[in-house]
């Protein structure tokens, strides 16, 4: 019964996965493609120092965006399990789900919009009185980019902090204060360990899949907000250099998946010296 | 209280782009930017005579109907086998199958592209483009068919093969309703995805664009960004439906096996 | 009797786990047969190879004559109530009971109502027909249940664990009319279930599973009186053990108790081939009593002292330390009119019989 899904995974996942590991180790030659084993791609993404700046500030947008998305979410996701009237919480988390399924190109091009020079932000403060030039830190920059992947990935925090949340048995939360603590040392002391692993996967649902998105730094990030993303599908499309690009992807991989895990086994460490 | 407040002011900030579109959309002026000038219908009229566009939907309708069925039947296959069954490495496999939910997008497309394109030297088409979508729908299928499938009871097939019906025919009878509300949200869903997907769809497409990378390429040129708008309040619009119908028929489906409705998708 | 259903030899395995150990089982026509034992004991497990879901990994399962071996469940003469009863909630109450009705090319659609409506009408459910399943109470449930199975005809109704999902009222009322419904309709029934007094009461015969094989398989008073070994005296109803020599076997055997001195028994309160040796002795609480002041006894004494007391309203349990026992003896007595309720530490006297004696190996 597993098996269909597993082989279409495998063919399609596993086996194209080990293709590009394999890939990473030829280098291009013109038109061909030279088969010689060769860690020359992996030398190159070392050496040239843009490579290195460029994963620095992917990470560092990836985890921004991830702090900020979650840190946002979680009131979101805490209100509609504890706050919302239990028949209107699908209602609740339809009316989050909806702006993600709609065209995700479009959605970040009227944050451009939103944010431009004479974009809805601006035009609003001025008429407001609050500003008189428009503000251009909003737009073209690693700014721009953090708002609209904060955006971009609201409803993949919301949602597993959300399902954690509604799993926490509410009489925990009475014996706690029944034993003495405040309502808000329980929320401490009982609610948010409770909702740690939601936390988790939010975290991880965001901060890996951000590392590749190129559409965002591509029309908001402007010239100093381009992405390593962006110049693997540069070596792909354009430079024509894929074996270059596939090394650099997996180097991307590489480093998302060891913070992840740095992140996951800090969370366990940490959720273990509280008991 | 102020949590509530919060909560709406956190939902104006998710809807925000969305609002823009309509409002310019309708905008008499060429140039995305308040002030407006004035309305018009004129951007919808004019899709209607853009061929390229045309095609693009095409494509695009194409990839994502075929796309649908594919992943809702390896998410059928996968839900009932998690739901019902015990095997060896079940959390491995499962896991392996959930993976493209959390894999960026751009290595997904690569590996794919690097696969079709220097190992088995075949040209790129719509059905790469489905290929790759059927990949990273199908966990999105799996998580809303798991929901079907695990308010089943096991021994309800059982017990229509205890009252004289075959293994197919307990699945027709029993199963396969009780999931169908399941199976058409999933396909509903699965076709948005698709629909909307570009990052993928930009590195394995074909000679013919899908309709993201014929909006990609039509973001470019400031004239037709007014296009852009109108085509993109459809697209919202179509999207709003397919997703109400969806949501719908997912909750029919709980109300008819009879279980408390806890939540919405995933 | 004749008989219906016969397991020789049955082996069950999962991988390495040895799931049915042997068994041989013949059930009758018409009888009301339960399978008891603990969680895991692979009672279900039984009942599923009867019914067709799992087969059997060596050994014949004869239904009506016929090796079931290879027959799938939809082509046996069995119908199963299931533990979680297993009602279609997308049906109503009446096409749940038709549902096995459907290849049924003999009944038009008039006879087959006419049958619905016996069916809900023989499990009190009449008029129940155009309601939603899934609106049903956990009692209601259970007789759709039984109605749809039964509606079949079926040679053998299997019952697996009905009663466990329902409230201890209910579940007592349940009890009784299942037992009616089977005298009624005159099918043989096998009920799984983990519940001894349930079993007790209901059965014309019981038998009792551990790990896998049957323990002792008999009719419920055989099987509380004389049961065949320790497993089977602790699991069903309560028993004291004492420690016990046997000294000599013939017509009447002699053996010494721990605290009681020598005793004599009859060879039937013995288990088969028992020899010259250390053995072990059962007491049941109600064969034991308190001899409270004023009440005379022809039967045996011995002094005791009160270690606990726990008060039922129309019983008390005594446990009563004994000299010469370094476990106290459970003892139930019926606080009938002018019985006081005696408290810990008080001196008293232990009434007992050979005869209510049972010597295991």
């Amino acid at each position: 019964m597993v098996s269909p899904p597993l082989g279409y995974a495998l063919m399609l996942l596993a086996v194209p996965l080990s293709a590009i590991i394999l890939f990473s180790f030829w280098t291009q030659n013109f038109m061909d493609v030279d088969t010689t084993f060769t860690l020359n791609n992996y030398r190159e993404i070392i050496t040239e120092p843009i490579y290195f700046a460029l994963l620095k500030r992917s990470l560092f947008v990836s985890g921004t965006v991830t702090c900020v998305t979650v840190l946002l979410a979680f009131p979101v996701a805490y209100f509609v399990s504890f706050h919302v009237p239990a028949h209107r919480k699908s209602l609740w988390l339809f009316l989050i789900t909806i702006p993600f399924w709609t065209s995700y190109l479009i959605r970040v091009f009227l944050w451009k919009v939103i944010l431009g020079y004479n974009g809805v932000v601006n035009t609003g403060l001025i008429n407001l009185g609050i500003i008189d030039e428009p503000l251009t830190f909003i737009l073209y920059n690693i700014n721009a980019v953090i708002i609209t992947l904060a955006h971009a990935f609201a409803p993949f925090a919301i949602l597993p902090i959300f399902v954690a949340l509604e799993k926490i048995d509410r009489s925990l939360l009475e014996a706690s204060q029944d034993l003495g603590e405040s309502k808000v040392s329980t929320f401490f002391r009982v609610t948010l360990p409770l909702s740690m692993p939601g936390l988790v996967a939010a975290v991880l649902i965001v901060f890996i899949p951000t590392i590749g998105d190129y559409v965002t730094p591509e029309l908001m990030g402007g010239a100093g907000g381009k992405l390593i993303a962006n110049m693997i599908q540069t070596q792909f499309l354009a430079l024509n250099n894929a074996p270059l690009g596939a090394a650099l992807a997996i180097v991307a991989m590489i480093c998302v998946t060891a913070v992840s895990l740095l992140f996951v086994f800090l969370n366990r460490r940490y959720l273990r010296g509280r008991s | 209280m102020s949590l509530r407040i919060y909560a709406i002011a956190y939902l104006v900030f998710l809807y925000a782009p969305i609002v823009l579109l309509p409002i310019f959309a309708f905008n008499d002026g060429t140039i995305i930017s308040f002030p407006l000038s004035g309305f018009t219908t004129e951007w919808f009229s004019q899709l209607w005579v853009t061929k390229a566009l045309h095609n693009a939907v095409q494509n695009s309708l194409f990839i994502a109907a075929i796309t649908a069925v594919m992943s809702t039947v390896l998410g059928i296959c996968a839900a009932r086998a998690g739901a019902m069954y015990n095997f060896p490495l079940k959390r491995g496999i499962l896991g392996l199958v959930m993976l493209p939910l959390v894999l960026p997008e751009i290595i997904v497309a690569v590996s794919l592209l690097v696969v079709v394109v220097q190992f088995l030297d075949l040209g790129l088409s719509n059905w790469t483009v489905i290929a790759a979508h059927v990949l990273i729908c199908t966990p999105f299928s799996i998580a809303i068919l798991n929901g079907a499938f695990q308010n089943l009871d096991p021994s309800m097939e059982e017990a229509a093969m205890d009252l004289g019906e075959s293994r197919w025919s307990a699945f027709r009878l029993v199963t396969l309703p009780l999931v169908m509300p399941g199976i058409i949200s999933s396909m509903l869903i699965a076709f948005t995805i698709s629909l909307d997907e570009f990052i993928i769809a930009f590195f394995l497409t074909g000679a013919n664009p899908t309709m993201p990378v014929y909006i990609w390429g039509l973001l470019r040129f400031p004239g037709s960004l007014p296009i852009v708008m109108a085509l993109g309040t459809l697209l919202v619009g179509l999207s709003i439906i397919l997703l109400t119908i969806a949501e719908i028929l997912r909750r029919r489906g709980m109300a008819r096996a009879g279980v408390k409705d806890k939540g919405g998708f995933l | 009797m004749t008989a219906l259903i016969s397991l020789t030899g049955v082996n069950k395995y999962y991988g390495d786990y040895h799931a049915l150990r042997d068994i041989n089982l013949t059930i009758n026509e018409g009888e009301f047969f339960s399978l008891l034992g603990p969680s895991g004991c692979g009672k279900t497990t039984l009942l599923r190879t009867i019914a067709g879901f799992e087969g059997v990994s060596e050994g014949v399962v004869m239904l009506g004559g016929k090796n079931m071996a290879g027959v799938p469940a939809n082509m046996r003469p069995t119908n199963m109530v299931f533990q979680s009863y297993a009602i279609f909630p997308h049906l109503t109450v009446g096409e749940n009971v038709a549902f096995g009705l459907r290849k049924r090319k003999d009944m038009d659609k008039t006879a087959k109502l006419a049958a619905v409506d016996e069916a809900l009408t023989m499990v009190g459910l009449k008029g129940f027909g155009d309601r939603q399943a899934h609106a049903l109470s956990g009692g209601q449930r259970q007789r759709v249940a039984l109605a749809r199975a039964l509606i079949l005809k079926p040679k053998v109704l299997l019952l697996d664990e009905p009663l466990s999902a329902l409230d201890k009222k209910m579940r007592e009322q349940m009890q009784v009319e299942l037992m009616r419904l089977q005298r009624h309709v005159g099918i043989t029934f096998i009920l799984v279930t983990h519940d001894q007094e349930e079993a007790l009461v209901m059965s014309d015969r019981i038998a009792v599973m551990f790990e896998g094989e049957i323990g002792q398989l008999a009719d419920p008073e055989t099987l509380y009186r004389r049961p065949n070994g320790r497993r089977v005296a602790e699991f069903i109803g309560k028993m004291n053990f004492l420690d016990a020599e046997v000294v000599s076997v013939g017509d009447k055997i002699e053996v010494t108790v721990a605290g009681l001195g020598l005793c004599h028994v009859d060879a039937e309160q013995a288990p088969a081939g028992i020899a010259v040796g250390a053995a072990a002795v059962g007491i049941r609480p109600e064969t034991l009593a308190i001899l409270f002041e004023g009440e005379t006894t022809d039967r045996e004494t011995i002094a005791g002292v009160v270690d606990e007391v726990v008060y039922y309203g129309d019983m008390t349990y005594y446990d009563v330390r004994i000299d010469g026992v370094t476990e106290t003896l459970n003892i139930a007595m019926k606080n009938l009119i002018g019985r006081p309720v005696l408290d810990v530490g008080e001196k008293t006297t232990v009434v007992w019989d050979a005869r209510s004696l049972v010597l295991l190996p």
